[in-house]
């Protein structure tokens, strides 16, 4: 596989996740899922509701602590309590169904905090010397603004969230997570809160990405678009991946009975 | 004696002798300087706790603040104020040896009192902000405190300003028994007037005006701001 040559950004190893109901029950959410993430690769998770797709991608950032296995990033395992998490999830962009801006901060703002809040807690936080504050927030300005040029959006810097549309809210989201230059983003359905007429600009935008080859994990319901953009497309269910292709294996030679039942109610 | 002719002689000692001039430059800025200040103290305590409140409990670092925030909270809402103020200036000053004016002691204890209830107040406000708004923070890289600090606690604050408000009249309100440590407020100066020819009627009724007018006063500030805080988010 042409893949395999390229380095591996996330190794996932024995990953399970459970979460506590109550003091007797324990609902195990993902059982033991071994998965190798490839720098360039765009992978697509599909399953139904349920079958703990949002909760794999959110183990990818920790923002789910396994509760067993690890999560390899570059090399270190995130799920080891005494990694800084914060430091790694910098390079790791996530966008929310919900997109989830800042409601308080204006759209550059949204833009514009992590990096400036970051670059100055690296340059020494509340002792780094006000040039240097200056340097970094001006420069992430004019990276805000690139992005929002990027996105169509630059009318839009100062205005709150609570003023936009969907479509455009979402746009800013992967804006917000590209600031901090990413090396992979994970996606979990994008467009499923938006109005049909915005999910094409969502999608256009992801599609820009990958075609740059940004390395993106997507959990999506939207298979046309999982077919065109993933080069390798999972299938989850009952918190496993039962099969693993090319969107060409999955969509045309299913093998599992569940997956052949999954797509012929949804395509 | 009737009303008129009291009412006269108040007058003459509020207005005409000076008298108004100590409510203003002691009881008013006393009664203000106690509830301002108290509240100001209050958010800071009461933030943290809220903050440590909503902290994820598995390691144990949190669990022990949350045992020792539980037994704050539990104490100055489990006890009357004055008995707190009374405790604070006639036992445990002097039991470790400082002097503390009787008007710090009074900042000092409606600051942790309101700290209390603050806390309280201000878990609601935090949990009344969408998950999601923490967890777009910790998505970007943003520490736990830095996110809360930074998104979250601004926009509790917006939805909690009519409580906050609510608890800043309670607080103007509960000034009223300072002088029980001896402190000066708008009810001493008023009841010393009275005590000059010991009719109280006038002087206390005076007083009933002025805590109505700024308790009115606030509630109309804390609607203007409200309205201002919205319209920035627009
Ligand atoms: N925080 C939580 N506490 C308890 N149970 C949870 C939690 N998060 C998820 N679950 C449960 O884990 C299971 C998998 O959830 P998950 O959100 O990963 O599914 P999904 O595949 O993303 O589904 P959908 O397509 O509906 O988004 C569900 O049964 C859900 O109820
Ligand atoms: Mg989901």
């Amino acid at each position: 596989m042409e893949n395999q040559a390229k380095n591996e950004l996330i190794v996932v190893s024995g990953l399970c996740k459970s979460f506590r109901i109550n003091k007797k029950k324990i609902l195990n959410v993902l059982n033991d899922i071994d998965y190798t993430i490839y720098e360039g690769q765009k992978i697509a998770i599909i399953g139904p509701s349920g079958s703990g797709k949002s909760t794999f991608l959110r183990c990818l950032n920790c923002m789910e602590d396994p509760t067993g296995g690890s999560i390899f990033f570059e090399g270190e395992d995130l799920a080891d309590m005494k990694v800084d998490i914060n430091r790694h999830r910098e390079n790791i962009g996530m966008v929310f169904q919900q997109f989830n801006l800042f409601n308080n901060k204006t759209v550059i703002q949204n833009i514009m905090l992590a990096p400036v809040h970051l670059g100055i807690k690296k340059a020494g936080g509340l002792f780094a010397k006000p040039a240097v504050k200056k340097q970094i927030k001006e420069q992430a300005k004019e990276n805000a603004l690139k992005l929002l040029r990027r996105i169509g959006l630059e009318e839009k810097a100062n205005v709150y969230p609570s003023t936009l549309s969907g479509g455009q809210k979402q746009r800013i989201a992967i804006a917000r997570a590209l600031a901090m230059n990413p090396k992979v983003m994970l996606f979990d359905e994008p467009t499923s809160a938006l109005d049909p007429e915005m999910v094409g600009e969502v999608l256009d935008l992801i599609k820009e990405l990958a075609n740059e080859g940004m390395t993106m994990v997507i959990v999506t319901h939207e298979m046309g678009f999982a077919r065109e953009v993933a080069d390798r497309i999972l299938f989850m269910d009952g918190g496993r991946i039962t099969e693993e292709g090319t969107p060409e294996e999955i969509f045309k030679h299913p093998k599992n009975p569940r997956l052949q039942e999954f797509l012929s109610k949804v395509l | 004696m009737d009303f008129a002719h009291q009412w006269e002689k108040f007058w003459l000692l509020f207005y005409t002798n000076g008298g108004y001039k100590r409510v203003f430059s002691e009881g008013l800025v006393n009664t203000l300087q106690i509830a301002i200040l108290g509240l100001a103290i209050g958010i800071v305590i009461g933030t943290l706790i809220a903050a440590v409140k909503v902290m994820p409990k598995y390691k144990v670092l949190p669990r022990i603040l949350d045992g020792v925030c539980n037994v704050y909270v539990g104490f100055f809402r489990g006890t009357p104020l004055v008995v707190q103020l009374l405790m604070a200036y006639y036992v445990i000053f002097p039991l470790i040896g400082v002097t503390v004016s009787s008007l710090n002691t009074c900042i000092l204890v409606f600051g942790l009192n309101s700290g209390a209830y603050v806390a309280e107040i201000m878990r609601a406000g935090i949990q009344s902000v969408d998950r999601g708004q923490m967890e777009a923070g910790r998505a970007v890289g943003l520490s736990y405190a830095a996110t809360m600090m930074k998104i979250v606690v601004p926009q509790a604050v917006k939805n909690i300003l009519p409580t906050l408000g609510n608890e800043f009249i309670a607080l103007i309100k509960d000034t009223s028994v300072v002088s029980f440590v001896a402190a000066t407020d708008l009810y001493k100066i008023f009841t010393e007037i009275g005590n000059k020819n010991y009719e109280y009627l006038a002087p206390y009724l005076m007083m009933a005006i002025f805590y109505i007018v700024l308790v009115l006063g606030i509630t109309l500030l804390v609607k203007l701001l409200e309205s201002r805080m919205q319209r920035a988010d627009r």
